[in-house]
């Protein structure tokens, strides 16, 4: 693996374990200001369980990482509410409050850290709302009153709202259909061209590894296996790396055998 | 002439005169960091430059940009260019394009109005209330209904009851209850002795708190404070399992898979709760007892054999079977209305929480209705 210039993730040697069973082992993973990196790996490998573990909702058991430079272990509270502001977050199961309605769940880390008018708050809202693709009329909506993929665009329009500078994105185009993914990505790439965006992207979705990531890397056995260009990836005699770049879906969606 | 509004470090937009229009010069950060003070920057700017006619907002200098900055430059676009006026964006990045183009996207006119307040919502409020009073019943009712169909199906099939789960629950609502309800009903006992024969000293009837113990903790004070504790540990822990599991769509699936929620959950709940009540019953009961006993002995010198004599006296068989029957009757009252409740929650964690509350309030009210009707029944057949 490349070291990177400038690094903003940074995870060294982490172990994560459950009980008796190593999740991570020894997992070492760059990623650089700028890029979006395709996260991918089989189910259960433990990918959900990486981000939660940079983020720090998961313990490891030893191990370092560094986002933005800072280690979140040694940074003091007001240091860590510096780099929560700094980074969105969208979860698998989209987490987004039960009890408040769209516009409360969008502008809820907004009004924590801005004081802004109700009117610019209600028109970020919107415009947030619209560059995910939905239409403006969910927005006193609760979310079990969203299909599945509202949800997920709402939790996503939830992880842009303060324009962090890094997103984790956890399954994103999962539950959307095929034209909604295809603009999600188109949505990504937007955001990292102008904002200068960093996004880890935990993916199972082929066309968006193809279309939207600058780099992949694959977990397994509780370590990155790989890492780089989509090409690299495809060149990897590695068995699984193989069957997932080089089988039934894969083709289809590269049109080539 | 060249007015400048600037702030340290920060976005500035600054007005040139350009022949007969005006040019809005925008530089530094246009980010969220910055929103507060931007939104002032073209609150300030629209104002002024409204009597102007073509006026263009020139870009060039915008160090960094996001949607927050997108968005005001936008909105300025659009307040400039009402009236006739004409508004043009000049001198944006090609980067940044396309995230104007993101937010001219959006439409202003989309904002659903807020719904105020007036002097119709609280009285429109008390009306739903009421209303929901009966529709309380009604559900009441109808699960009571379904209950019976589940217990008639397990009459007919009696392999389709839930041993285990019922096991299950009557470990969790009996076994675990024993020792706080045993010490509360201990304590209460204690109290009400010592209140007794506080009370009863002044008239030289020391002796006769043995009488109101007995009658009191046989009759009533066992059986509602076991319902009320009850209601208060298992009854919101029914509701709030029901209405999570209810929130997650687990008992749709149950459903589709062709298990009735009654029979899967509800039966072996309600069947826990019946049984347990009861064993409490007797437990808090004896424990009030040996607990006013304790107190007469020690605080009013009633020695234990006295105690234990004129207990005999006071009290017949029917005053524990009053209160033994009254039991499971509480016990079914408080399943019932936990399980409602829990079936009526909806997507929230805020409903779960309204719904956990009503069945813990609602419980405790129709338990005690219950008593008071116990005690015109019992009184009618003379016992
Ligand atoms: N809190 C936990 N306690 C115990 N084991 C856990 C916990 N969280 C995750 N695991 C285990 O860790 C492993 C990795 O889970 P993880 O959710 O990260 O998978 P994933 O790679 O995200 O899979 P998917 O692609 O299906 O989302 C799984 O075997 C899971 O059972
Ligand atoms: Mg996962």
């Amino acid at each position: 693996m490349t070291e990177a210039a400038d690094p903003i993730i940074r995870v060294r040697d982490v172990t994560v374990q459950f009980g008796a069973t190593k999740v991570l082992n020894g997992l070492d993973l760059d990623v650089r200001r700028g890029e979006i990196l395709g996260f991918v790996g089989p189910s259960g490998a433990g990918k959900s369980v990486l981000t939660r573990t940079i983020i720090g909702l998961v313990p490891k058991l030893s191990g370092s990482i560094e986002v933005f430079g800072i280690d979140l272990d040694k940074a003091g509270k007001a240091e860590r509410r510096g780099v929560e502001r700094r980074w969105g977050i969208l979860f698998q199961q989209g987490a987004l409050f039960s009890s408040l309605t769209v516009r409360q769940n969008i502008q809820f880390p907004v009004r924590e850290y801005l004081k802004l008018s109700q009117r610019l708050l209600d028109e970020i809202t919107i415009a947030k709302l619209v560059m995910v693709g939905l239409k403006p009329d969910v927005i006193d909506r609760y979310p079990s009153e969203l299909s599945g993929g509202m949800i997920k665009r709402v939790a996503l329009a939830r992880a842009l709202a303060l324009d962090p500078e890094l997103v984790f994105l956890d399954e994103p185009t999962s539950g959307l259909d095929p034209i909604g993914a295809g603009d999600f990505d188109e949505l990504v790439r937007t955001l990292q061209r102008t904002l200068g965006l960093t996004v880890f992207m935990v993916t199972h979705d082929l066309d968006s590894l193809h279309t939207a990531c600058d780099r992949i890397a694959v977990l397994g056995d509780g370590k990155v296996i790989a890492a780089g260009t989509i090409a690299d990836m495809q060149a990897s005699q590695h068995p699984w790396l193989r069957s997932y770049f080089h089988g039934k879906r894969a083709r289809a969606v590269v049109g080539s055998p | 002439m060249t007015q400048q509004i600037a702030l340290e470090g920060g976005p500035s937009l600054e007005r040139i005169a350009r022949g007969e229009g005006l040019a809005l010069c925008a530089s530094g950060s246009w980010t969220a960091r910055f929103a507060p003070a931007l939104e002032r920057l073209v609150a300030e700017a629209e104002q002024i430059a409204d009597s102007k006619p073509n006026v263009s907002i020139d870009v060039s200098g915008i160090a960094r940009l996001d949607t927050f900055g997108a968005w005001l430059i936008e909105r300025l676009r659009r307040n400039l260019g009402q009236d006739g006026a004409e508004a043009r964006i000049s001198g944006l990045s090609t980067n940044y394009a396309s995230l104007v183009d993101e937010v001219r996207q959006v439409g202003t006119a989309e904002l659903p109005p807020k719904s105020g307040l007036s002097l119709r919502g609280p009285i429109e409020k008390l009306g739903r209330t009421m209303y929901a009073f009966f529709d309380d019943i009604v559900a009441l009712i109808s699960m009571m209904g379904a209950v019976l169909a589940g217990l008639g199906r397990i009459v007919i099939r009696p392999t389709s009851f839930r041993l285990t789960s019922t096991v299950h629950h009557l470990e969790q609502v009996c076994w675990r209850a024993v020792p706080i309800i045993v010490l509360i009903t201990f304590l209460i006992g204690c109290i009400v002795a010592q209140q007794g024969i506080f009370h009863f000293r002044k008239f030289g009837a020391d002796v006769f708190v043995v009488d109101m113990l007995g009658v009191l903790v046989l009759r009533e004070l066992g059986v509602l404070l076991v319902s009320i504790m009850v209601a208060g540990r298992s009854g919101s822990a029914y509701t709030a399992e029901l209405g999570s599991m209810k929130m997650r769509e687990e008992i749709d699936a149950l459903r589709t898979m062709g298990f009735d929620p009654i029979d899967v959950l509800i039966v072996p709940r309600l069947i826990a709760l019946v049984l347990a009540v009861p064993i409490l019953t007797f437990l808090g009961a004896m424990a009030a007892l040996y607990g006013g006993g304790l107190v007469a002995w020690v605080y009013g010198g009633v020695d234990p054999e006295a105690f234990l004599l004129r207990l005999r006296d006071a009290i017949s068989i029917d005053h524990f079977t009053v209160g033994m029957i009254k039991a499971p009757v509480m016990a079914a009252v408080i399943g019932i209305v936990a399980c409602v409740e829990g079936l009526a929650v909806q997507g929230s964690a805020e409903s779960l929480g309204r719904h956990t509350t009503a069945s813990v309030v609602k419980s405790i009210f129709f338990v005690i209705v219950m008593d008071g009707v116990f005690a015109i029944f019992f009184a009618g057949i003379g016992i």
